[in-house]
């Protein structure tokens, strides 16, 4: 019979092993998942795995996919060490969309192409406002950050509603829920042309080497994991968990602002009720499948986008349902927190009869 | 009158699944487990809740199904948190996230079905009364069951030697399971019949209150449900009362529409959302006041000294 026996030590090599873990036991549900749905498993995988980095379009697309989930799984990690349970990305990423939007909109046609950086400040802002509702609550009123951060997802996306259906809605549109498409001065420049990858990848990224710096060679990223892991010793050293609190939320907020900015005048160049397809969310996934870890969440943002892309080839070359990608991705968590145990613990062949309490 | 009679009728019809889910996890939290999966168990139950009453037609059947798949799901929260000594936040948030996948994906077939109508039980004689007829005595009978329910959790949890020790599990597991009491099996059993009541709430959602089925269609009143518990200070009687009064901010809505404010409809959906901000700002103030009435281990890892 097996049995798990606690390790003196975390494994180090389990560590970097369990999310690899975590997702060969999904590859494998998900061969499985195809099989009973009638699709040749390894036809149904390539999808996945194979096709979104085939060709140069192929990776421009992964690219795209991955800048909102990397930016929003950035400061969501930032938020989880410090032991702060933000969960509501997606609404601050949809008031990032919105601030950023409103302002493109407004731009005129002969706007410079400099109207990009009050755009983008203007998505960080609106993400942090949002996120700062959530410090406010908590630190003023202990209110729990897990459900008021989720709450306000659903007064994001009821806010932007309200505008794509109403004063923001383009009045040449045929009175679909949109707004007017934005200047084409407000739009992104592309990073390679004739792709869709544009210059918020080369954000993203130098958002991750900034996050890194800031969480491993900052006294003040020192005090964040520290209050996280170990409150009591915290507190002894005079960090205060009040400025860990508000730090993580804005940082968080400004990203997920940033992220929903990028995508507002990235590919969409217009605002509608779907400005997120559940980013904040699968950012969340993102955060814990990286190890809350700077690097590990670029490979962990790029695996989800291939979820994402591989869902919609599924979707238009086998006719499956897109909701497979969700399926996917809450079960890599799953995965993920049960490989976890082997973090800690080992397992061990005991002998039946030997059994402890 | 009668408008507000109709207000009344729908509180209570719109607060039954809120008031059920967060009953059962109430429960759950009183022997020390969150389970932050409540969202997902729902909308798990509700497509199979849905789908059992399309295919037999029998609403006591797809109760049946919604507390199954929501008691399955919780157990399987239980066996992480509990055996393998996950973080309670992070596995019932992937709980979550995962049911909100997968009852998307399973449900595709059932999009746009109907089913038929379940109607109300009229208790005799007193459904006849102007005004409180209407309003309180022409329901579904899962409205009735849950108030019997919450009374019959409250007399568990407080006049039962079996309550009794739920409630010690939870407040100091070490010393209960000093005395000799399996707290790991307790709690799978709290967190099983949390999940079963979640279960019974998607259900009513799917089958009864809509009914149809949608994908999201829960849209956050897992998570009300959960923050229910904390504005209750984990007291049946409570939780059923706050239920209620959220129903009838969730259809206050429709009763603002039907009178003719201009309001736009969007910002009067997002009431539901921004008074469950509001409220839990407000019984969150006083820390104290939480922490006496919190389940002391709520939340933290157990494990047996052996």
């Amino acid at each position: 019979m097996l049995r798990l026996e606690p390790r003196a030590a975390p494994s180090r090599a389990m560590l970097l092993l369990s999310p690899l873990i975590a997702l060969a036991v999904t590859v494998l549900f998900g061969a499985a998942l195809f099989a009973v749905l009638g699709k040749n498993p390894l036809a149904g995988l390539a999808l996945f795995f194979v096709e979104p980095v085939k060709n140069l379009d192929g990776l421009a697309e992964l690219g795209m996919k991955a800048t909102p989930l990397i930016l929003c799984g950035l400061g969501l990690a930032a938020c989880y060490r410090a032991n702060v349970w933000n969960i509501g990305a997606e609404g601050q990423f949809v008031l990032g969309a919105i601030a950023a939007g409103g302002l493109a909109l407004h731009a005129g046609d002969g706007t410079t192409r400099w109207v990009l950086v009050p755009i983008l400040f203007a998505g960080m802002l609106g993400g942090m406002a949002w996120a700062g509702i959530v410090a406010f609550l908590r630190d003023r009123f202990n209110a729990n950050e897990i459900l008021t951060s989720l709450m306000l997802v659903y007064v994001a996306q009821y806010l932007l509603d309200d505008l794509v259906y109403g004063p923001w809605k383009d009045p040449h549109g045929y009175n679909f829920p949109q707004t007017a498409l934005f200047a084409a001065s407000t739009i992104l420049p592309k990073l390679i042309p004739d792709t869709r990858l544009n210059i918020g990848f080369a954000i993203a990224m130098v958002a991750v080497v900034m996050m890194s710096l800031f969480m491993r060679r900052t006294l003040q990223g020192f005090r964040l994991i520290v209050g996280g892991q170990a409150p009591e010793a915290a507190r002894y050293a005079g960090f205060s968990a009040r400025k860990s609190l508000w730090t993580v939320l804005l940082l968080s907020g400004g990203m997920s602002g940033l992220a929903g900015a990028l995508e507002a005048v990235g590919p969409l160049g217009q605002l509608t009720p779907h400005v997120s397809q559940g980013y904040g969310f699968a950012a969340i996934i993102v955060a814990f499948v990286g190890r809350l870890h700077a690097v590990g969440i670029v490979f962990s943002g790029l695996l989800m986008a291939m979820f994402y892309i591989g869902g919609e080839l599924a979707q238009s070359r086998l006719g499956l349902p897109n909701a497979m990608t969700g399926v996917f991705q809450g079960l890599l968590l799953f995965c993920l927190l049960a490989a976890d145990t082997l973090v800690t613990h080992r397992v061990r062949l005991a002998r039946a009869g030997v059994r402890h309490a | 009158m009668h408008e507000f009679a109709l207000l009344l009728a729908s509180a209570l019809s719109a607060g039954t699944p809120l008031a059920l889910a967060s009953l059962g996890l109430l429960v759950n939290e009183k022997s020390g487990v969150v389970n932050l999966g409540a969202e997902g168990m729902m909308l798990m139950a509700a497509i199979a809740g849905f789908a059992v009453a399309v295919t037999t037609g029998n609403q006591w059947l797809a109760f049946g199904a919604g507390a199954v798949v929501g008691g399955l799901l919780a157990a399987l929260v239980g066996l992480l948190v509990l055996w393998l000594g996950t973080n309670q936040y992070a596995t019932g948030l992937a709980l979550s996230l995962f049911g909100a996948g997968l009852s998307a994906f399973v449900g595709l077939d059932y999009v746009g079905r109907n089913l038929p109508p379940f109607g109300p039980v009229h208790i005799p004689l007193l459904s006849g009364l102007p005004f409180v007829g209407p309003a309180l005595f022409s329901h579904h009978l899962m409205v009735y069951l849950t108030m019997l329910l919450a009374l019959g959790i409250h007399l568990f949890l407080h006049r039962t030697r079996a309550g009794l020790v739920l409630r010690a599990v939870g407040e100091s597991p070490q010393s209960a399971h000093a005395l000799g009491y399996p707290v790991r099996r307790i709690r799978l059993l709290a967190l099983m019949f949390g999940g079963a009541l979640c279960g019974v709430a998607g259900a009513y959602l799917s089958v009864i209150y809509t009914p149809m089925w949608v994908q999201g269609m829960t849209a956050g009143r897992g998570w009300i449900a959960l923050a229910l518990t904390t504005f209750a200070t984990w007291r049946p009687g409570r939780v059923l009362l706050g239920a209620y009064l959220f129903g009838g901010v969730t259809m206050l809505q429709f009763y603002f529409q039907g009178a003719g404010v201009q309001v736009p409809s969007q910002l009067l959906s997002m009431l539901p959302y921004v008074a469950t901000i509001v409220v839990l700002a407000l019984m969150s103030r006083n820390p104290v006041w939480i922490r006496v009435n919190m389940p002391a281990s709520l939340g933290k890892v157990f494990r047996p000294m052996e």
